[in-house]
């Protein structure tokens, strides 16, 4: 059976159906992005000062995948461009750019980002013990300044054994540079060029920590909804991926030379979907990693 | 041209996520402002919104009208008397 209006326009919609079809499910994304994006928002202005964490992201790796999906978007154009030239051979160099692109984002993300994460430590220190505690957060000097207090302790856990053991009565944190020298101002906000845990250990009592835990989802609000989102944007990214590998294969060569505007279409279609998609990531990005 | 003028704006998200713009909401003001500058790039050169037909228009004002609901929603939560 042939599929009609792939190709001409439907006489009432004026449009092919592809194109209805893609800026449907486009617009039931935005509102399941519009969801999660919402609730960040309310957890975000909800949190007490210094409950939201700042600068556990690696900045330049995001700016980087930022300017990975941008350059994809522009390919993807260029491919569907080459399409609309019947250019062929400039259609499959562009395609494979762009899948490229996609793979280099997911491969960032998936096996540097979040593993990284996954072996940052946070304490969470108790109210009573935040004096104790003192030389590493800084908080007298924070209330001069006027900014919000810390309440954690994060770097480099040594004792791993520590999360799990209940033997084990205290943390062996090697400390990240803001607790090594926490009135500095320079320490105030966040760097951009993120340094690795400095050589200062610090060992912090089970007893005066509220909540101890890798920067996995349950470490915090921010957490949650920083995998929840990059989460399901990177599925997003797979998924565009994959049609776009489905684009290189012989199957739609034979579309092409069957007749090439119905392969323009559906690749104008998913690079609609590829655009959708760096546009989410244009607001994920300063959410998560700069405010 | 169009992915040039996005690279720029990227460099100057992360530029100004490091100036101290007084309070935390103005730098969030600040850093929301371009990421929608951008993101209304995209959609109107990327994905042609600047030239489509009016039918995507249609389905796109309903969306937005939900959307704008939906955050609606987050601002009524703060007058909510048993979250207070």
């Amino acid at each position: 059976m042939e599929i009609p209006y792939t190709v001409s326009a439907r006489r009432d919609t004026g449009l092919w159906n592809a194109k209805v079809g893609i800026w449907l499910f486009l617009a039931s994304e935005v509102m399941l992005f519009g969801g999660l994006f919402s609730a960040y928002i309310f957890l975000r202005l909800d949190a007490a000062a210094g409950d939201w964490p700042h600068g556990l992201l690696n900045v330049p790796v995001g700016t980087m995948n930022t300017a990975i999906l941008i350059a994809s978007s522009v390919t993807v154009v260029l491919a569907w461009a080459a399409l609309k030239m019947r250019d062929l051979t400039k259609y499959r160099i562009y395609m494979a750019i762009t899948i490229l692109c996609g793979v280099t984002f997911l491969v960032v993300k998936l096996a540097y980002e979040w593993p990284q994460k996954f072996d940052h430590f946070g304490a969470f220190i108790k109210e009573g013990a935040l004096e104790k505690y003192e030389p590493y957060l800084g908080n007298k000097h924070l209330l001069e300044e006027g900014l919000a207090p810390r309440k954690e302790i994060t770097g480099h856990l040594h004792n791993k054994d520590a999360l799990k053991d209940p033997n084990v009565k205290e943390y062996e944190i090697a400390l990240d540079p803001v607790y090594a020298d926490p009135t500095n101002r320079k320490m105030d906000r966040p760097h951009f060029w993120p340094k690795p845990a400095t050589d200062k250990i610090a060992t912090i009592e089970k007893s005066d920590v509220k909540y101890a835990t890798m920067c996995l989802p349950k470490h915090s609000s921010y957490f949650a909804s920083y995998f929840t989102i990059t989460g399901l944007h990177g599925a997003h990214v797979l998924g565009g991926v994959l049609v776009f590998c489905y684009m290189m294969l012989p199957a739609s060569t034979r579309i092409y030379r069957h007749n090439p505007e119905h392969l323009a279409n559906r690749v104008e279609v998913a690079g609609l979907f590829w655009h959708f998609v760096d546009l989410v990531w244009i607001f994920v990005f300063p959410l998560f990693y700069l405010l | 041209m169009v992915g040039g003028t996005l690279l720029l704006f990227t460099a100057v998200t992360v530029a100004l996520s490091y100036v101290n713009f007084g309070t935390q909401k103005a730098n969030v003001a600040v850093a929301l402002l371009v990421a929608t500058f951008k993101a209304g790039l995209v959609a109107a050169i990327f994905m042609h919104l600047s030239a489509e037909k009016r039918l995507i228009y249609r389905i796109l004002i309903f969306t937005g009208f939900f959307v704008f609901g939906l955050f609606w929603l987050t601002y009524l939560a703060w007058y909510d008397p048993i979250h207070r």
